[in-house]
């Protein structure tokens, strides 16, 4: 019965229908010409400058094309769904959070870049190389620096002083269920406390009333009191890289950042790139594999997309040089426990925190 | 063209759009969810049966019926103003109560939380408040429109014969206002029930709708299989609203009370109609306007002051983009026009073919047509994903996909706003003209088209401002890197600095701008007599 459907509405619905409908551009040709373009799938967060687009267009040959799609899990469950038969050439966004669930998935064909060698071993994380770093980007607690020293409160120095009484009721923070820096922060804590410690800590985070909401965007613009939304919370989950922003993105620039990093707190995010199994372009999906971590696009990344390159040789803008903190030694899990306990430690979090 | 060739077409032509884009990506999602992963059937009823999705569809089912119980209400007073009464700027008030209704959710969203009391913020009261301000336009356009174009001289008569203004509005004005009423609360009630980004930001971490449900085990669980169990409960429930809908619709149509090409408007004359006319108008305004203004103010804060540096900022091509805000300006509007060519074609036929006599077939198509706004849009997304993947024809990375996910959406507003109108034309016109020798194509021509052109207009401005919205599966699809006002909204308001949230709130204001604007001048064309005809 499956099959006779599939086969039904695979041959008479799609091809003749479309073709009959001669939609503009979709492009009823025919296949096996070499390819002229390279596609690129991602979420969207990703951001490239013009001109190093143009760059890599002029070296390769090929025109780079992205398709972008909702955020790192839609873009995942996107690629989980086409495995095989893949919407483009080069996949660019999956994290160490979700990485297992990608190479379970059989996404990628292997593919080891010479200019991996430059790469630190910290990055790497499958040695198969299905995937290659890119970036790499630390969800960090931030505080409000004005806040604190108004009120000559002690500001935020660990992840242990948010169950403080002093910090009672300024804590503003993700649900690890819909955002992304959320649960990086659960993870956070789970590599501190292990367990069942984490669960101890959240039990009385609840209890120093931690505000939860669903995402960054209201997190960051409404509730925390040191950016735009001037809220009523000087501590949030946020990256290692907003510091920096709130300097960049001010008028006019203030001569130190308003907001400051709890290095303590920060846990590490990587973000992989991978040819997608299936690619009609493989070579070109190679070169751009090649060209994400060529120096002009990892020195883009600061600015474009607030994570920092993993390629030691890029250098960092100035603003990146100043307010930026680098944590020297960020909270790490391995992505295979992360994959095999990310839902149960969500549910486990969900029933403590807002149950 | 004979009888059998234009029903043919106004069946055929929506039919196999709604056959090709919308059940053929739906049936595929949900067979890979029930059947891919190869394990018995009997699996997906631990969903069904956990206490947990119960406690969903009762949240998603009430929410969804109050919403649309108070949308109504807060809307009909400013239908029947705007419907009635001729006033200096009523054009403008219609094309200005479309504006929240596109605004991307998060940005209102937002705007609610500054506005809000801080009891409010969180829960219900929040949903049900943030529902009504964005589907209030959904009822003053369709029930004003049609209020509009009903012979004033039955309730006159009504008042001539004694009734006083409680018992004419009961027994004469409601009656015949049913069908708009009926088809304005159904596509409410839809919005509502699939409401997704308000209930996740508004509601909280505890409320859930069914629709947010799907997204959390599709995407971030991973779960197909549970997303698509949860889908067809939301699909079970949609149909039988749909079908209560129409049952409801076709049980209160009364035929014959229309021929008026032109709108019947009174200019308002006494004390009382014009305090009507201040009081619900400017209660909406108010209501409309609170969170709207709280978009302006946030756009022009600069540091402790304000000023326009954000608006400056966006002037500079931008990295966030890739594209400068009027490129994103352009596209939307090439998107936006695509869509609502796509969704006046197809809506437009199907409206002719449901109006067009009472065969039990039209109840079917007009229910049919429903249905997309209620089906999941996550799933719908996803459908389209893994069916256009064939090679040769990749339609997946093509331009067009989003236009058409749009229009699937608009269509339904297209037949709700034409169809009635259609319905309500005099048959006697008809065979009037018919006797006097006119082929069936040119009573079409003369008679139904003319007095159809101005719900046509109304419905190309709703289809025009669904797309400039980003409304349905469009959010779940992969796009080219040509952003739309919407995304590059999002994209800002992803990124730390308070220059970054300056400019997403002064393209939310753009987004006003340019929604008011060309919503207006989309209504504008029929009064010129080009476009469709």
């Amino acid at each position: 019965m499956k099959a006779l459907v599939t086969t039904w509405y695979k041959g008479v619905g799609a091809a003749a229908i479309l073709c009959a409908l001669a939609l503009a551009s979709v492009g009823c040709g025919g296949a096996g010409e070499k390819p002229t373009d390279v596609v690129l799938v991602t979420h969207d967060s990703f951001v490239i400058s013009k001109d190093v687009k143009a760059e890599f267009e002029e070296t390769s040959g090929f025109e780079l094309r992205i398709l972008q799609s909702g955020d790192a899990g839609e873009l995942l469950a996107k690629a989980l769904l086409t495995a095989g038969n893949p919407q483009g050439d080069v996949l660019f966004g999956v994290d160490n959070n979700l990485l297992s669930r990608a190479l379970d998935g059989d996404l990628f064909e292997p593919y080891e870049s010479p200019l991996l060698e430059r790469v630190g071993d910290d990055y790497v994380l499958d040695p198969e190389h299905r995937v290659t770093p890119v970036d790499h980007g630390e969800v960090c607690l931030n505080y409000d620096k004005a806040w604190f020293s108004e009120r000559r409160i002690e500001p935020p120095r660990s992840l242990d002083d948010l169950t403080d009484p002093r910090l009672d009721g300024l804590l503003v923070a993700q649900n690890p269920a819909t955002s992304t820096p959320g649960l990086a922060f659960l993870l956070a804590t789970v590599a501190r406390y292990g367990e069942p410690g984490w669960q101890e800590f959240w039990h009385k985070l609840r209890e120093n009333r931690v505000l939860v909401v669903d995402g960054w965007e209201e997190a960051y613009n409404v509730h925390f009191s040191g950016a735009s939304g001037h809220g009523d919370r000087p501590i949030v989950v946020s990256y290692a890289s907003s510091p920096p922003a709130e300097v960049i993105f001010a008028t006019p620039r203030p001569s130190e950042a308003p907001t400051a990093v709890v290095e303590d707190s920060c846990f590490r995010q990587i973000e992989f790139a991978g040819v997608l199994r299936g690619a009609r372009n493989e070579e070109g999906a190679r070169e751009l594999v090649d060209f994400l971590l060529d120096t002009r696009f990892q020195e883009d990344i600061p600015l474009s997309m607030f994570v920092f390159p993993v390629n030691p040789a890029a250098e960092l803008p100035p603003e990146f040089e100043t307010f930026a903190v680098i944590p020297e030694s960020p909270l790490e899990l391995s992505p295979d426990e992360i994959g095999a306990n990310r839902d149960r430690w969500v549910k486990e979090w969900t029933r403590i925190v807002l149950r | 063209m004979s009888a059998n060739a234009w029903r043919a077409l106004t069946y055929g032509v929506p039919l196999a759009f709604l056959a090709l884009f919308f059940l053929f990506p739906l049936v595929s999602i949900l067979e890979r969810g029930l059947l891919g992963s190869g394990e018995s059937l009997a699996a997906p009823l631990d969903v069904l049966t956990d206490p947990l999705t119960r406690e969903v569809v009762w949240f998603t089912l009430w929410q969804a019926v109050a919403s649309t119980v108070l949308t109504v209400a807060v809307a009909l007073p400013a239908a029947y103003v705007l419907g009635r009464y001729s006033f200096r700027g009523r054009s403008v008030a219609m094309a200005a109560v479309t504006v929240p209704f596109v605004l991307p959710t998060v940005v209102v969203a937002l705007a609610f939380l500054a506005v809000l009391p801080e009891r409010l913020e969180r829960g219900w009261p929040a949903i049900l408040i943030a529902h009504v301000f964005f589907n209030v336009a959904v009822v003053v356009r369709v029930v004003g429109t049609f209020w509009a174009g009903l012979d004033p001289r039955i309730s006159e008569a009504a008042a001539t014969l004694g009734a006083g203004p409680v018992r004419s509005l009961r027994e004469v004005t409601l009656p015949l206002l049913a069908p708009a009423l009926a088809a304005a609360a159904s596509i409410v009630f839809l919005f509502s029930f699939t409401s997704f980004g308000i209930v996740l930001i508004l509601g909280g971490p505890r409320y859930s709708t069914l629709e947010t449900e799907i997204y959390n085990q599709a995407v971030r669980l991973f779960d197909l299989r549970a997303a698509a169990v949860l889908a067809l409960v939301q699909l079970v429930f949609v149909a039988l609203a749909v079908w209560a809908a129409t049952r409801l619709e076709k049980k209160l149509a009364v035929e014959g009370r229309r021929g008026q090409e032109r709108d019947v408007l009174r200019p308002l004359r006494t004390r009382n109609e014009k305090g009507l006319a201040i009081g619900s108008l400017g209660v909406l305004a108010l209501f409309l306007g609170v969170p709207l203004a709280v978009l302006v103010e946030r756009s022009l804060a600069v540091g402790d002051g304000y000023g326009l540096d954000a608006y400056r900022a966006l002037s500079r091509s931008t990295n966030a983009l890739l594209a400068t805000p009027w490129e994103a300006v352009a596209n939307s509007l090439f998107y936006a026009a695509g869509a609502s060519a796509i969704a006046v074609v197809i809506g437009g036929l199907a409206a002719f073919a449901v109006a067009g006599s009472g065969r039990s077939g039209t109840q079917l198509l007009d229910g049919l047509l429903m249905v997309p706004l209620g089906a999941s849009a996550v799933m719908l997304g996803f459908g389209f994903v893994i069916t256009f993947d064939a090679p040769p024809i990749d339609f997946r990375s093509s331009p067009w996909i989003v236009p058409v996910a749009q229009a699937l959406v608009a269509i339904p507003f297209v037949v709700r706003i034409v169809a009635p109108t259609l319905c309500a034309i005099d048959e006697r016109e008809r065979e009037a003209a018919a006797v006097l020798g006119a082929s069936p194509g040119r009573v079409r021509r003369e008679i139904d088209l003319p007095i159809a052109s101005r719900a046509l207009g109304v419905a190309a401005g709703f289809a025009f401002a669904i797309s400039l919205g980003e409304f349905g599966a469009t959010v779940f699809l992969a796009r080219p890197d040509s952003p739309t006002l919407p995304v590059a909204i999002f994209r800002f308001l992803g990124r730390p600095g308070e220059l970054n949230a300056g400019q997403a709130y002064a393209l939310a204001v753009i987004l006003m701008a340019v929604v008011a604007v060309s919503v207006l001048l989309v209504e504008r064309l029929r009064a010129l007599r080009i476009g469709w005809f």
